[in-house]
């Protein structure tokens, strides 16, 4: 995107911006920020307190603050087994999002810039890959996995997750727009090959695109919750969230576990705000692509 | 117009001049093989497979002669036909999106409007504000909206005490409200970043003919992004069908969550019993009312736009 194609921001008030409507503006605004963020004040408050206070004291806010024990707590629980969800999550998550990324790049890029037989054909194919239900995919890999005897391992949750017909469709509309067929062919003239010039070239050209792609998968693996629940039974490779859900049944029969329960799902989430914070000057301006092109 | 329906519009692009022989065809080769054989692997044979396994029935020879699987024909679609909790679980996601999506929608679009407006201060804050619950997970989402609205860890026990918000009838909406918490701000930053690429000049025109800002919203604005609308639609349709953290983490807080309650709880618990070439029949009928649901949506939505 160009800097003319933006507009500049707040110099636009006209005349017509009565203070009525700029009050009922803000009031929604704000009336639906707390709806947004109470929750997640609400999960920060909990994740202080003690499996007694949660249920008895103010839930907005603190009593006895005790988060440092609690995080303690939570890290030394049989034997530290949540860290070692957090780790698999960012090994399913970081790792395969990086090479479903990867993967899709190449393949979007190949698609908008190189003409070949069944171009089109393999576009639509990838297309229609983006509207079947992941979770209509997660029984009949579960099946095929029993007979390679894959279940329950690593693979069976990594493997699927790096394919993103998504990351193709993306990649390919952004590459057709943002890399020039000019500089391609500079870069032939130069004797670069066509590979050298995809790494060097034109994966920075498409970054935009790479970070919402990347983003997108990132936090696909993240949720997922179908693939390790049906075919995941070893608990040293649930990832997070699965793990916490396990603990959530079982509040009933344990419910000390209340606590862990809450400041694990606190510091779930952070992992997930920190990269997409960090990340967010780079996928606002990606996500717009699918869209308006 | 180079803003139609964005699904579409890439399909029907008309190809360009047709190249005389093709070049770098090792290129090509490295960097769509991986992706491909990936695609084929996990996507294609999978579909294939629950497919091929939906035809197959278990036959056994006499009550206590052993079990084999045997062609059937659609012996397990008609199963499915048959099956009730199966319709059920489909009929409460219908709905459910007929309810949730548009509200989602509608919440997500005003918001991007007022981002878009010159009504607002703090429109940064704002805007990430919104955004933050795209990053909980479904299951962490649920988790606590589950605490929130159960009676006992409310904080607004005036409301969970008078109203049960997770009893049978009321149920299906508070996980809406779980699932329109997370992705209105995601559906809100697709919009916005569509109303940012619109040109101002649009506006100028409008205002020197005496449009106020609701006018150019309502005739300008919301038209040009009706692409990022429909996209955001298709997207929601599949989700919706797909529901399955949100409902299995309720079934925790409610005893009225079934585990029958979505298409996707089907299909697992039918998995389970074991019988998995019933669930196969029930995961290819889903993933067909999907397909055909969210592609007659984009049929219907551009046939609208160009009359």
């Amino acid at each position: 995107m160009t800097t003319t194609a933006v507009r500049t921001r707040g110099t636009a008030r006209g005349p017509r911006d009565s203070l009525m409507s700029r009050t009922t503006a803000m009031i929604i605004m704000s009336v639906f920020t707390v709806y947004f963020l109470l929750p997640i004040w609400w999960l920060f408050v909990a994740s202080t307190k003690s499996t007694g206070d949660i249920l008895t004291s103010d839930p907005l806010w603190f009593a006895d603050p005790q988060l440092l024990s609690n995080l303690g707590d939570l890290f030394a629980y049989r034997d530290g087994v949540y860290l070692r969800w957090l780790g698999n999550s960012v090994l399913y998550a970081g790792l395969g999002g990086l090479v479903a990324t990867l993967l899709a790049g190449m393949c979007g890029y190949a698609l908008a810039k190189y003409h070949f037989r069944g171009r089109e054909f393999m576009f639509s194919v990838v297309l229609g890959g983006v509207l079947v239900p992941a979770t209509a995919l997660a029984l009949p890999l579960f099946l095929l996995f029993s007979q390679v005897e894959l279940t329950n391992t690593f693979w069976a949750v990594f493997l699927p997750s790096i394919v993103s017909p998504f990351g193709v469709y993306l990649t390919r509309i952004f590459a057709a727009g943002s890399v020039p067929d000019e500089l391609l062919e500079a870069a032939r003239l130069d004797g670069s090959g066509e590979l050298r010039t995809f790494f060097t070239v034109s994966l920075r050209l498409m970054s935009p695109a790479l970070v919402t792609v990347f983003l997108f998968q990132f936090v696909t693996i993240w949720n997922n919750f179908f693939l390790p629940l049906i075919m995941l039974r070893d608990e040293a490779l649930f990832p997070v969230t699965f793990g916490l859900y396990g603990w959530n049944t079982q509040l009933n029969q344990i419910p000390e576990l209340r606590m862990l329960v809450l400041v694990g799902a606190l510091v779930s989430i952070i992992p997930l705000v920190v990269t997409f914070l960090s990340l967010q000057r780079f996928w606002r301006s990606g996500l717009g692509a699918g869209a308006v092109k | 117009m180079s803003a139609a329906p964005a699904l579409a519009s890439v399909a029907s692009t008309p190809p360009r001049r047709t190249p005389l022989k093709v070049q770098h065809k090792g290129a090509i080769a490295a960097l769509t093989i991986p992706f491909c054989t990936l695609f084929v692997l996990f996507y294609l044979i999978p579909i294939g497979y629950a497919f091929w396994q939906s035809l197959l029935v278990v036959e056994r020879d006499g009550t206590y002669g052993e079990a084999t699987k045997v062609f059937g024909g659609f012996q397990q679609y008609a199963l499915v036909f048959q099956n009730e909790a199966f319709w059920d679980s489909m009929g409460r996601m219908f709905l459910f999106g007929i309810v949730q999506v548009p509200v989602m929608l509608g919440l997500a679009l005003l918001f991007a409007l007022l981002l878009d407006s010159s009504l607002l201060k703090g429109r940064r804050f704002f805007r990430l504000a919104f955004f933050v619950p795209y990053a909980v997970p479904g299951v962490i989402a649920a988790i606590m909206w589950g605490n929130l609205l159960s009676p006992n860890l409310s904080p607004f026990t005036s409301l969970t005490s008078s109203v049960d918000l997770l009893g049978p009838e009321l149920v299906l909406w508070s996980i809406a409200n779980v699932v329109t918490w997370v992705f209105v701000g995601y559906n809100m930053l697709i919009i916005y970043s569509s109303l940012l690429s619109i040109p101002s000049d649009l506006y100028e025109a409008a205002r020197l003919d005496g449009a106020g800002q609701l006018r150019i919203a309502w005739s300008i604005k919301i038209p040009l992004v009706r692409p990022a609308i429909i996209m955001t639609a298709v997207f929601s349709i599949i989700g919706t069908l797909q529901l399955l953290a949100e409902p299995q983490v309720f079934q925790s807080f409610s005893s009225a969550v079934t585990s029958t309650f979505t298409p996707n709880m089907t299909v697992y618990a039918t998995a389970s019993v074991p019988n998995t070439n019933l669930a196969a029949a029930m995961s290819v009928v889903l993933a067909l009312v999907t397909f055909v649901l969210s592609f007659s949506f984009l049929k219907f939505t551009q046939r609208k736009g160009i009359s």
